[in-house]
This record gives structure tokens, C-alpha cells and sequence, in this order.
């Protein structure tokens, strides 16, 4: 446990020296809400009322914890992982005494420390000062919310190492993930909630991990979900994180049986 | 028991076999080296010997462990380096690098710290310290990725071609630091590497892999007598010099500029280098020499000719 939190403290260090970059997330995740704001303000107005529990605070409460979580949570994914295999540096991850996936579970949790500290809240402070937003309606949601967006992480990063692992067996995993984020972005209710999805593609978002790594953190900090309902949305996250944390392992174990590192 | 030992160990890659029914054995505080052409099948046995690659077959056995079944007890107990890959923090500090490590090998910090400031002073790394990873020139990083291996105080040090790339005096510092470390810690040492003077300077005993076949294990001089590659003695002389061919136990190989420069080669195992020397310089003015060690390409390239391949 300490070496996982020492593995969690150089995450957050690793990431902390590319303040530049911090920088510009910040900025571009705020220009971004700034628009994304705008559009789904005007949609609510034309629809003249609240659409799928939505009104115009919760909206804003959406989009601005959206931008916030967005380089919190790694939606995009990652290549460390997928490039370490192709190189056959992964080698050096199974001369250690843990877990590979653990030690980069340690890392990312880090990373999204400090993304949400460094670029989220930054971003989410400039959107509740120009608009009229949402906030938890009680200590139980902050809390609760907080759980959420943690499990949201693991999620994300669970996902994401089972496709990095694909370079076990395929030379080039680009098409995979590129198809990863399309529909991910998609479905994890980044671009519309969820619940303003038609019927047929709000039941395949549910019954995919992707609303896991977004949509339900921010309904419980939008108060959008309140009550009994939390404990079935932080329900549905621990399910998908434990699930693909598990797949990641016998993925994990299968890939280290078909190593043939390359370079001698 | 053993630190290493290996009995009947294959490795197969789609079409070709990396490593051929190899069997040795390596007893704690030994220190070996582990040459063959590239290709050979030394990294392929390295991987086995740390649980990274499966064997198609065989008989395998680190610290008495079974490395591919018992991972991160073996991970514990040896320390590794492979020259080309890097096992440090790219973008930490230096000194983070240690402390990351120390936790994961489950040390305490007052340890991980004394463990550390010991091995930076030894490797005069303290300059470093505070230096991100990608900033260090490649000296500094071999340095630190040896220093990284031995955080743990494992039983058995594998080194995978540790000098690549580095200048002379990297490479001195380098063995300097290895020789005075085994001698305090009598940490086991596998070693591969192109570089004779690493073998020389730290190996007793040698293992010769040729297309995965353990082709010579003994000691260095037995290695160059096997194959008769012997060493060179240049002798520079004050003045021409008719041959120098009854010297006891060299052969004069080459005479130039009217015997001004002559080249003895000598059996080491028959005589010394300061007994050629004194025979010489007792009948003539000996101006200079210098001692022409055998070619470790050479060496392996006259193995494979002798073992009908190459």
C-alpha cells in the first residue's frame, strides 16, 4: 500500500514538471466550455424547459464538470503502456517486484491528481464565475461525487490498459484506439448527457463502461442524482472498475506468456 | 544451491531456435561472463533466467526460484540491467528514481536513504542527484541504472552489455566501482558484454554461447589457450636487433625495420610477461612495449571455427 502511494506521489510529480502544458489544458478546456455552454444554453431555450432533467444550471453544472474532469479522467487514453511493448521495454515492468498494472494504475492516479488540481478546478472556477451553475446540493453528493470521479479514473485507465495491451498481438493498435475514443467520447455523455441521447443509443451507453468515466461522477456533483439513486450510479462504477481491472489482469497475464521482446 | 541454474533450456522463436539445450550452473560469488556474436542467444537466456520470457523447454531455476512462476520473488532477490533500456524515472530527479524503487523493493526510507547515499558516493554521483533522468549524459546514466540494480542488495546482478557506447574512462569507473562492490557485498555477477577488458577485469570464469549452444565454460586463460589465441608482447628495441626467436616460452611472430620492433607471442599460463622481459632486456636495450591482449571477437570467432561453424 505505501509503495502504491509513493507510485501515486511520482505520478503526480511526473506530471507536475510539464507546467506549460497544465497551462494550456486549463485554457483550452475553458475556451471550449465557454462554447459548449453557449450551445446547450440556446438548446434549452428553444426547447423552452428542462429536457431529460436539465435545467439551465444543471446544464452548466454538466459542461463546466465535464471540461474540469476532462483531463482529470483519462478519456483519450494513453500510449506509455502500448509503445513500452512495442519497444519491449515492458520487460523492465516484469523485473519488478509489483504488479505492472497496479504500479500504472499508481501512476495514473497521480496524474489525475494533478490535472484536477492543475487544470479541472481552475477550469471549473473560471465557468462558475461566468455562469449560473449547479453546485452539490449536500455534503453526502460532494463526497459521494468526489468517490465517483476517483472511480471514474480507474475506469478510464482500466479500459485503456486492455487496449494498450492489444500490442501484445497486433503491431499497430492506432485503429483500435482512435475507434476507442470515438465512441467513448461519444457515449461517456462528454459532448450531450446521456439522458438527451435517443432511446436506442442511451440503452448501449448504459450498458457500456463509458458513462462510468464521466456522466455519473458529474450527475452526482451536478445534483442531478440525488438520494438512493447515488448508490446505483457509484454502483455501476465499482462493476466496470473491478470488471476491467480483472480483464486487464488475465490480459496482462496472457501478454506476458506471448512475450518475444524484441531487440535480441 | 546454485544461483543459477539451467538443464536442457530451449527457447524457440517461430522459425528459429534462440537457445539450444543449454545447461550450467553458477554458484554464488562467482562472477561470469557471458560473450557470444549477437544474435546467440545470451539476452534470449538472460529473459528466461528473470521470468520475462517463457522457455519452450527445460529445466530453469534462479535464487532456486522458477522464475516465470515466481516473478516477483526472483525480481526481489536480482538486480538487473539491460544496457539499452532504462529502468529509471525519465522525467523525475535522479534521487526520486531510489525512492520510488526503495518502495517497491518494500525498503524502509532510513534504509532506502543509507543504501543510496553509499552507492552515490561510490559511483561519485552526487552531483546528479537533483538532475532530471533524460538530462544525464549516458556515463551518468549507466551509473545510475547500476546503482538502480543494486538499491536491493539482490543475491545476483545481471549485467546486459553495461559499457555499450561508453568512453574509456566511463568504462574504468565503471569496473572500478563493480570489483570493489563484489568484493564488499560478494554479490553473484552474469555479465554479457562485447568489451574483452570487462571480462578481463571482472570475470573468473567465461561461458561461450554459439547459436544458443554453450560452446566453452572456464577461465579466461583456459579460453585463450582452447582456441591458442595467445597474448602479444610488442617490444620496442634501442637498436636493430637481429631476431628474438630463443626467448623460453615465446614465439617471435613478426620482425620490422631490421628488428627494431618485434613481436613475441606468449603462452600465459607458461611464463610472465616480466620473464620475457627480463630474458630480453638482459642481451638488449629494450626501449618500449606493449602487451596486445587477444580479441574477444577473435576469441568467440576461433570457437565457432573450432565447434565447425562460424
Amino acid at each position: 500500500m505505501k509503495t502504491f502511494w509513493l507510485l501515486v506521489r511520482a505520478g503526480f510529480r511526473r506530471h507536475s514538471t510539464y507546467r506549460l502544458a497544465l497551462l494550456a489544458g486549463m485554457t483550452t478546456n475553458s475556451v471550449f466550455g465557454f462554447i459548449r455552454a453557449s450551445i446547450l444554453l440556446a438548446a434549452l431555450a428553444s426547447a423552452g424547459t428542462a429536457i431529460g432533467g436539465y435545467d439551465a444550471p444543471t446544464t452548466i453544472a454538466f459542461v463546466w464538470w465535464g471540461q474540469a474532469l476532462l483531463g482529470t479522467v483519462n478519456l483519450w487514453g494513453f500510449a506509455e503502456v502500448k509503445d513500452r511493448v512495442r519497444t519491449g521495454d515492458i520487460a523492465v515492468d516484469f523485473l519488478r517486484p509489483v504488479n505492472p498494472q497496479m504500479a500504472y494504475l499508481a501512476g495514473d492516479l497521480g496524474r489525475a491528481g494533478i490535472n484536477l488540481v492543475g487544470r479541472g478546478l481552475p477550469a471549473l472556477l473560471l465557468g462558475a464565475l461566468l455562469f449560473d451553475m449547479a453546485w452539490p446540493p449536500s455534503a453526502v453528493s460532494w463526497a459521494s461525487g468526489a468517490v465517483s470521479v476517483l472511480l471514474a479514473v480507474v475506469v478510464a485507465f482500466a479500459g485503456n490498459f486492455v487496449i494498450n495491451l492489444l500490442a501484445f498481438w497486433l503491431v499497430e493498435i492506432r485503429g483500435i484506439t482512435l475507434l476507442w475514443m470515438i465512441t467513448g467520447g461519444l457515449l461517456c455523455g462528454l459532448y450531450l448527457p446521456v439522458p438527451w441521447f435517443p432511446d436506442w443509443l442511451r440503452t448501449i451507453a448504459n450498458w457500456s463502461p463509458f458513462p462510468s468515466m464521466l456522466q455519473n461522477p458529474i450527475d452526482i456533483l451536478a445534483g442531478r442524482v440525488v438520494g438512493v439513486d447515488i448508490v446505483s450510479a457509484v454502483g455501476v462504477q465499482v462493476f466496470w472498475a473491478a470488471s476491467l481491472l480483472v480483464l486487464g489482469q488475465v490480459v496482462l497475464r496472457a501478454g506476458r506468456r506471448r512475450l518475444e521482446v524484441q531487440g535480441g | 544451491m546454485s544461483i543459477i541454474e539451467t538443464r536442457d533450456l530451449v527457447r524457440d522463436f517461430k522459425k528459429t531456435r534462440a537457445v539450444d539445450r543449454m545447461t550450467f550452473s553458477v554458484e554464488p560469488g562467482e562472477a561470469v561472463g557471458y560473450i557470444g556474436a549477437n544474435g546467440a542467444g545470451k539476452s534470449t537466456t538472460i529473459k528466461m533466467l528473470t521470468g520475462i520470457l517463457k522457455p519452450t523447454s527445460g529445466h530453469v531455476r534462479t535464487c532456486g526460484l522458477d522464475p516465470m512462476r515466481q516473478r516477483v520473488e526472483v525480481a526481489r532477490r536480482v538486480g538487473v540491467v539491460f544496457g539499452q533500456r532504462s529502468q529509471l524515472w525519465w522525467d523525475l530527479p535522479l534521487r526520486d528514481s531510489f525512492a520510488i524503487l526503495g518502495a517497491i523493493h518494500r525498503m524502509d526510507e532510513p534504509s532506502t536513504r543509507a543504501r543510496t547515499d553509499v552507492l552515490v558516493e561510490q559511483l561519485e554521483m552526487g552531483p546528479q542527484l537533483g538532475t532530471a533522468v533524460r538530462s544525464l549524459s549516458l556515463g551518468q546514466r549507466m551509473r545510475a541504472e547500476i546503482a538502480a540494480a543494486l538499491l536491493h542488495s539482490p543475491e545476483l546482478l545481471v549485467l546486459d552489455e553495461p559499457t555499450i557506447g561508453l568512453d574509456v574512462l566511463s568504462k574504468q569507473r565503471l569496473r572500478e566501482f563493480l570489483v570493489a562492490e563484489r568484493r564488499e557485498q560478494g554479490t553473484t555477477l552474469l555479465l554479457t558484454t562485447h568489451d574483452m577488458g570487462d571480462i578481463e577485469r571482472l570475470c573468473d570464469r567465461v561461458l561461450v554461447v554459439d547459436h544458443g549452444r554453450l560452446a566453452f565454460d572456464g577461465t579466461l586463460t583456459g579460453l585463450a589457450g582452447t582456441v591458442g589465441a595467445q597474448r602479444i608482447l610488442v617490444i620496442d628495441l634501442a637498436q636493430p636487433t637481429p631476431d628474438l626467436a630463443d626467448v623460453p616460452g615465446a614465439t617471435l611472430v613478426e620482425s620490422e625495420s631490421d628488428g627494431l620492433r618485434q613481436r613475441l607471442s606468449f603462452d600465459a599460463e607458461a611464463t610472465t610477461v616480466a620473464a620475457v622481459l627480463a630474458h630480453v632486456s638482459s642481451r638488449h636495450e629494450v626501449r618500449d612495449l606493449t602487451i596486445e591482449e587477444p580479441d574477444i571477437e577473435d576469441v568467440v570467432r576461433r570457437i565457432y571455427a573450432a565447434s565447425g561453424r562460424g
